[in-house]
């Protein structure tokens, strides 16, 4: 399953970027940028301040000093940035699809149909099933499907293999790389060297 | 428009499906009106007079009650920091939780009105002043809540501190809508009160989602 | 903008760094407190001994030279508590977190005082402590309004995260105390047809406005030594508090 429409092309730089939770600075002086079909690995110990980059990249936490931008994003326009984060935002009282199908009109379409979307993370049959009986893993997987339904050029991904399999490590690197190939980009803090193209994937070292 | 639907639809469709709650908040302020004769004496003259104010303070203390579960499930398992890259801004999200609200809370009250008006010796001219009195009003508590809810949802413990904050800002329209049922001894004043009821709903709904948007905005940094 | 940001050398830095803040302004806490304290003797002189009884009220009516001036404060600091949350929300200046959170037991103090006042007063005059009248209805609303903003203060363990939201909190209130007024306002006279006593009476001979303006400044003085020395605790509590989180910090690692 590719992403066929490519994305505006959009380039994240960030300039002397410094991020803090609460009043503690974790990271600082951080200079990068990450073109249109790259990824960028955030490194580091627990503590280094990678959950905290995202966020600051995000936007809930604006930066202790320093900038970032997303070059050639249009302000006015449609949000442009995933985050699949630690929290699933899975309600256990909806059906897959309905929980899917939320999203979508929240998010606006133009990606995969939700059901193409669940087969896509391999949930698809258990469409029609309640939320609250998926395994922690598989609602990892309903989480990222979210990310299928709504293309966007942006996505920030916190420990995106954590409780997968390694069949989900690998399809997790899958849809990464369709998403690099359709021109988007990625920020992924994650332990685990993810099997993508060595070529596209810069790697930034936290807390050193 | 379709973002805004879907979160009413959502919201609705989950309270429908976990069940009581909503049901637990009108059994709540039907207590409330059953109690006070216990308190009070069951004199029907002097129920009849005081029934506006009861079944104000019912729906005013059924309406804090249930304020937490506003924002704090959604905030809980992360629905709403995804909702802020949503295609709508978050003043709108708030907006679309407040309708959903009222219509899982307020209404369900309103319509059991009847119950409290037949206990309380109300007569037909009062009962029907007071469920337009309660359909004017309580959005704005439901508005002015979602600023409580919002300011508090990332403390642990908020529940208990939201209904206190929100209390002293809700005094003028329990005002209002006692009012708008009966007045004191003057001229009859429940046509005006029941305007600026209106008023004060009208600029609640409008200013209150963009306080709490605000507030959900700075929760995380 | 944390505690121990490098000290700049503009005048904007001088207030917005709190140390820097804490050092200029402790200067003035002195100079301050004289003046609070030469007020007070001048204002409680004339209270006591310089002007007359009310024809009607007697002596009582001095309880109005404590009443009046905590009156006003109770609405003036929450005044400066709403400047302060806007300095939070638009600058993000952290001497104006500080600020708003030194005003808010002083605020609820000096409202406290104005309803117990009136209720002394209250007694003579009306011949209840409690009477249901406009003004201090709305004072008692302003009082819960106070303590509610103590307890969201409190019930955040971050302090520094919780500004900004207590400050959006601070500006709802400061919105709706006019409504509330004007609804308490209503709801009493439509209760209470026959005005009750009331404060603003057609004239108040000199005799008793000019002690009645020492001891509003006496009052207001004294509220801004104490703000200061409130903001200048709360400066320092934070400061022990980051330096403690360090050195935790450091013993973990």
């Amino acid at each position: 399953m590719t992403l066929r429409q490519g994305f505006p092309p959009l380039t994240l730089t960030a300039t002397g970027l410094a991020c803090r939770r609460g009043e503690r600075v974790l990271v600082e002086g951080l200079d990068f940028a990450v073109e249109p079909g790259r990824a960028l690995l955030l490194k580091g110990p627990n503590g280094a301040g990678k959950t905290t980059l995202l966020m600051t990249l995000y936007g809930a936490i604006r930066p202790a000093a320093g900038a970032y931008a997303f070059e050639g994003a249009d302000p006015d326009g449609p949000p442009f940035l995933h985050l699949f984060g630690h929290q699933s935002a899975v309600k256990p009282r909806l059906s897959l699809i309905e929980n899917l199908s939320f999203w979508l009109s929240v998010n606006g379409s133009g990606g995969l149909d939700p059901h193409a979307a669940l087969d896509a993370v391999g949930l698809g049959p258990l469409a029609r099933l309640d939320a609250g009986y998926l395994s922690a893993g598989q609602t990892r997987r309903l989480s990222l499907a979210r990310l299928l339904v709504t293309p966007r050029p942006v996505w920030l991904l916190d420990e995106p293999t954590a409780a997968l399999d390694t069949q989900g490590e690998a399809m997790v690197a899958r849809l990464i790389e369709a998403h690099l190939d359709a021109g988007g980009i990625a920020v992924a803090a994650t332990h685990l060297p993810l099997p993508i193209g060595a070529a596209r994937v810069a790697e930034l070292r936290l807390g050193s | 428009m379709k973002p805004f639907a879907a979160i009413i639809a959502r919201d609705v469709r989950l309270a429908l499906r976990s069940g009581g709650d909503w049901l637990t908040l009108v059994l709540f302020f039907v207590m409330v009106g059953i109690v006070v004769p216990f308190a009070i004496g069951p004199d029907r003259e002097l129920l009849a007079r005081l029934s506006p104010g009861i079944v104000w303070i019912a729906a005013f203390l059924s309406s804090l009650l249930g304020l937490d579960r506003l924002f704090r499930a959604d905030h809980e398992d992360g629905t709403l920091l995804l909702l802020r890259a949503a295609d709508l801004p978050m003043s709108l999200v708030v907006l679309a939780k407040v309708i959903a609200h009222w219509l899982l809370t307020a209404l369900p009250l309103i319509a059991a009105t009847p119950l409290l008006a037949v206990m309380l010796a109300m007569d037909m001219a009062t009962f029907l002043k007071a469920v337009l009195s309660l359909l004017v009003g309580t959005p704005a508590l439901v508005a002015l809540g979602a600023v409580g809810a919002a300011v508090t949802v990332t403390i642990r413990r908020g529940g208990l501190i939201a209904p206190v904050l929100i209390l002293p800002l809700a005094i003028p329209v329990l005002i209002f809508g006692v009012g708008a049922i009966s007045t004191g001894p003057g001229p009859d004043q429940s046509g005006t009160a029941l305007l600026l009821l209106a008023a004060i709903s009208l600029i609640v709904a409008a200013l209150s989602p963009l306080a709490a948007a605000l507030a959900i905005n700075s929760s995380e940094d | 903008m944390s505690i121990e940001s490098a000290p700049g050398e503009n005048w904007w830095t001088r207030i917005a760094h709190p140390g820097q803040f804490v050092a200029w302004s402790r200067r003035l806490v002195l100079p301050l407190s004289i003046a609070t304290v030469l007020l007070f003797a001048l204002g409680l002189w004339f209270a006591f001994f310089n002007s007359p009884p009310d024809y009607q009220m007697g002596d009582t009516v001095r309880i109005m030279y404590v009443h009046v001036p905590t009156a006003w404060l109770s609405q003036f600091v929450y005044g400066v508590m709403a400047v302060s949350a806007i300095g939070t929300l638009v600058w993000r200046h952290p001497m104006a977190d500080v600020s708003m959170k030194a005003a808010a037991p002083l605020g609820a103090t000096f409202t406290a005082l104005a309803l117990y006042t009136g209720a002394l007063w209250g007694r003579p005059t009306w011949g209840t402590f409690w009477e249901w009248d406009g003004r201090m209805t709305s004072t008692l609303v302003l009082l819960l309004i106070y303590l509610g903003i103590i307890a969201l203060w409190r019930a955040f363990d971050d302090q520094l995260r919780a500004a900004r939201i207590v400050a959006i909190f601070t500006l709802v209130g400061a919105v709706n105390i006019p409504i509330i007024k004007f609804s308490v306002d209503w709801w009493a006279t439509l209760h209470q047809p026959a005005s009750v006593f009331r404060l603003d009476g057609p004239t108040m001979p000199p005799s008793i406005l000019t002690p009645l303006f020492i001891m509003v400044f006496a009052f207001t003085f004294l509220f801004l030594v104490l703000h200061l020395i409130g903001m200048h605790t709360e400066v320092r509590r934070r400061r022990v508090a980051s330096l403690e989180r360090r050195l935790a910090q450091k013993g973990a690692a």
